[in-house]
């Protein structure tokens, strides 16, 4: 089957034909059906369609969320090192980490519309403000940074090749460009804030020993170490997804060069969070905690949660693929490379569960029984249709605008290649 | 302008035989609903919830006491109100006790999870009441709403009342007569007092400063106003921080 959108396609590129492009689409339609269908039956029925209960007051979103905006924080940092600290070869992957951070933090953003039990109060918290709350910072700067996100959206979107035909779009998409430096300092300090203050979310916890850091001034030190680890994982999230790409799309997307640039970012990064990490655990087990009347080797009794899960956290998924990111050896495969970028995708994650699941299975009086809690099917569903939004949106986006502004001089550069072997082998 | 007030509770736990009736007192008071079908005991609403526990040891030497757990009504850096975003949680200076405001909540449950205690509760379901029980219905305070949290407020309808009365009769002080909370009244045993901490001539306040008064995870530094008490050492251990099974800890 022709394709019948090849007028929307970019010049130069080449995409699937309209057929099969709908069949890639048609299960993830499906699945997002699914999953509102799942939210619907949350917002209309309520959360009583959650397991999550007056113990487990966050369940499974809010760790995928904190997950996903972790992950989505390449966007802001990918801008940061291209348009303000001008490391240039990272202009190749902007555009895509750019859809990925709108992807992920509208999908956050929806999913927390649905986990609030007045979703119609949202606005209360720009009405009545409390400034002492984390999560009056992190509304803020996520409402912000998504409108941010939106803009620099906007001028991948107003270049593909029927829009550019219309003059007025041209002349808009000009314009924004010339703002995109703006929005990129302003993109970085909103997401430093709330990448910050989500962590903060629970340093600031008094009542929850197992989650309440010690810090500087009003932060607490998860402030800083949620900031750390978002921008050591953002750019590994952006190196797998164009890998992921690649390999889905067959086709080359980005030189080498500029795999191996993202990992030394990540590998760098990660390797001052490991140690950060470190000393905070170290601080947090030999004073913070005992200060609360709480000794630290206490929560790793409760089972499953043992030392096993701190040491996976900053060894297994912090200092290996730190490691494997800083060797020059191990950087040069690929192989090698994405594996390490998924670990430290994963270290993230498991951070993230720590401080959300953890914390709120882990009893706080004598009398307390340590509680266990599996998300329902509703939740399960409603997590889902963010994944199959997500995967849509970058499935559009990659088909019709230009995610990676490489592609076709490497096109054109393997094309070349390949009729120069030919010539070489004599086939001519 | 009255001297500010700090209301308390202290909770004789020898004294309590789990009756549970402080908890029925309050549910009528406040106008909790009953509990939908499918709740159990992690979904339901109830301001005040009476433990049970024990001192882990097997029979003969088992023994049992029953400690009510209500909002411990925190006296600094009360975790819940720092971390709502939209102050629907705050702390009344007149007298220190921490109220919640359904009508602003938006439901994001961040003041459950700051709660040690697990004092607070969500409306996981619509308020229903039985043909004809909504005609119990306590006029004075207004039934809350799915997708808000609640939690025990002293009974804040039963102060609006005693203030109402004070009024009428010219006075600026209320009759601490008129201010006791439910599930005080409703105690057969006597184990709960309310009053005002700040008053070194009430019995809470007295209460308090017994020696074998205490109250629960005091240092994790919120200044609880619910002080508990028991001549039981075992009893006293349950301040402390759990321990987990097999470490000598006591079982709720």
């Amino acid at each position: 089957m022709a394709s019948v959108d090849k007028e929307f396609i970019t010049r130069g590129l080449r995409r699937s034909s309209t057929g099969r492009f709908l069949l890639w689409i048609l299960p993830w339609v499906a699945l997002l059906v699914f999953g509102l269908y799942s939210a619907g039956l949350c917002l209309v029925k309520g959360l009583n369609q959650t397991n999550m209960d007056n113990r487990f007051a966050f369940g499974l979103w809010i760790f995928l969320d904190l997950t996903v905006i972790a992950l989505g924080a390449g966007a802001f940092f990918t801008g940061f090192l291209l348009y303000i600290l001008k490391i240039d070869e990272l202009r190749s992957v902007i555009n895509s980490a750019v859809v990925i951070g709108l992807v992920c933090y509208s999908g956050a953003v929806t999913v927390l519309a649905v986990d609030v039990g007045q979703p119609l109060r949202s606005w209360f918290t720009f009405w009545y403000p409390n400034v002492h709350s984390m999560l009056t910072e992190v509304t803020f700067c996520i409402s912000c940074y998504l409108t941010v996100l939106l803009i620099e959206y906007l001028p991948i979107v107003l270049r593909n090749r029927k829009l550019h035909d219309v003059p007025s779009f041209l002349v808009f998409e000009h314009e924004l460009h010339k703002l995109i430096y703006v929005l990129a300092g302003v993109g970085t300090f909103l997401s430093f804030f709330h990448q910050g203050s989500l962590g903060g979310l629970y340093g600031v916890l008094r009542g929850r020993p197992f989650a309440f850091r010690e810090g500087l001034a009003v932060w607490p030190s998860t402030f800083f170490l949620f900031i750390l680890s978002a921008a050591a994982v953002g750019p590994s999230f952006i190196l797998l997804t164009t890998w992921l790409v690649e390999k889905l799309s067959r086709k080359r997307l980005v030189r080498p060069t500029v795999f191996r640039r993202l990992a030394r970012i990540s590998g760098l990064l990660l390797a001052v969070y490991v140690l950060a990490k470190a000393v905070d655990t170290l601080v947090w087990i030999n004073r913070t905690s005992p200060g609360t009347g709480f000794q630290a080797w206490q929560y790793y009794s409760w089972k499953p949660f043992g030392t096993w899960i701190l040491f996976a956290e900053i060894v297994v998924f912090g200092l290996l693929p730190a490691l494997v990111m800083l060797t020059p050896r191990l950087r040069a495969h690929t192989g090698w490379l994405v594996t390490a970028a998924a670990m430290a995708c994963c270290g993230v994650a498991l951070n993230r569960f720590v401080m959300t699941v953890q914390t709120l299975a882990l009893p706080t009086l004598s009398f307390d029984p340590y509680l266990s809690y599996y998300p329902s099917w509703q939740e399960v569903g409603t997590f889902l249709a963010v994944v199959a939004y997500g995967v849509l949106v970058y499935s559009f986006s990659f088909r019709y605008f230009n995610l990676f502004p490489e592609e076709r001089e490497l096109r054109l550069e393997a094309a070349a290649q390949e009729e120069e072997e030919l010539a070489l082998a004599g086939r001519y | 302008m009255s001297a500010n007030k700090r209301y308390g509770m202290s909770i004789d736990i020898d004294k309590c035989n789990g009756c549970g009736a402080c908890m029925m007192a309050c549910a009528v008071e406040n106008n909790i609903p009953p509990a939908p079908e499918a709740a159990n005991d992690r979904r339901g609403v109830t301001w005040i919830r009476v433990y049970k526990v024990d001192n882990h040891l097997a029979y003969p030497e088992r023994r049992t006491a029953f400690v009510p757990v209500l909002c411990q009504q925190c006296g600094h850096d009360t975790p819940c109100v720092h971390v709502c975003p939209q102050q629907a949680v705050d702390v009344d200076p007149e007298t220190g006790i921490v109220g919640q405001m359904p009508e602003r909540c938006l439901g994001c449950r961040y003041c459950m999870v700051a709660c040690p205690y697990h004092a607070r509760y969500f409306n996981w379901w619509d308020p229903k009441w039985p043909a004809g029980m909504e005609k119990t219905l306590n006029p004075d305070v207004a039934p809350r709403m799915r997708g808000v949290v609640e939690k025990c407020n002293f009974c804040h309808g039963r102060w609006h009342a005693a203030q109402q009365k004070a009024a009428a009769a010219g006075q600026r002080e209320i009759d601490a007569a008129d201010y006791v909370p439910a599930c005080v009244e409703a105690c057969p045993t006597g184990a709960l007092r309310f009053g005002d901490l700040s008053d070194s001539s009430t019995e809470v306040a007295q209460d308090a400063q017994r020696p074998e008064s205490f109250r629960l995870l005091e240092k994790i530094g919120t200044e609880p106003k619910i002080h508990y008490r028991s001549r039981r050492d075992w009893v006293r251990e349950i301040a402390s921080a759990p321990r987990p099974e097999g470490k000598d800890g006591l079982r709720g």
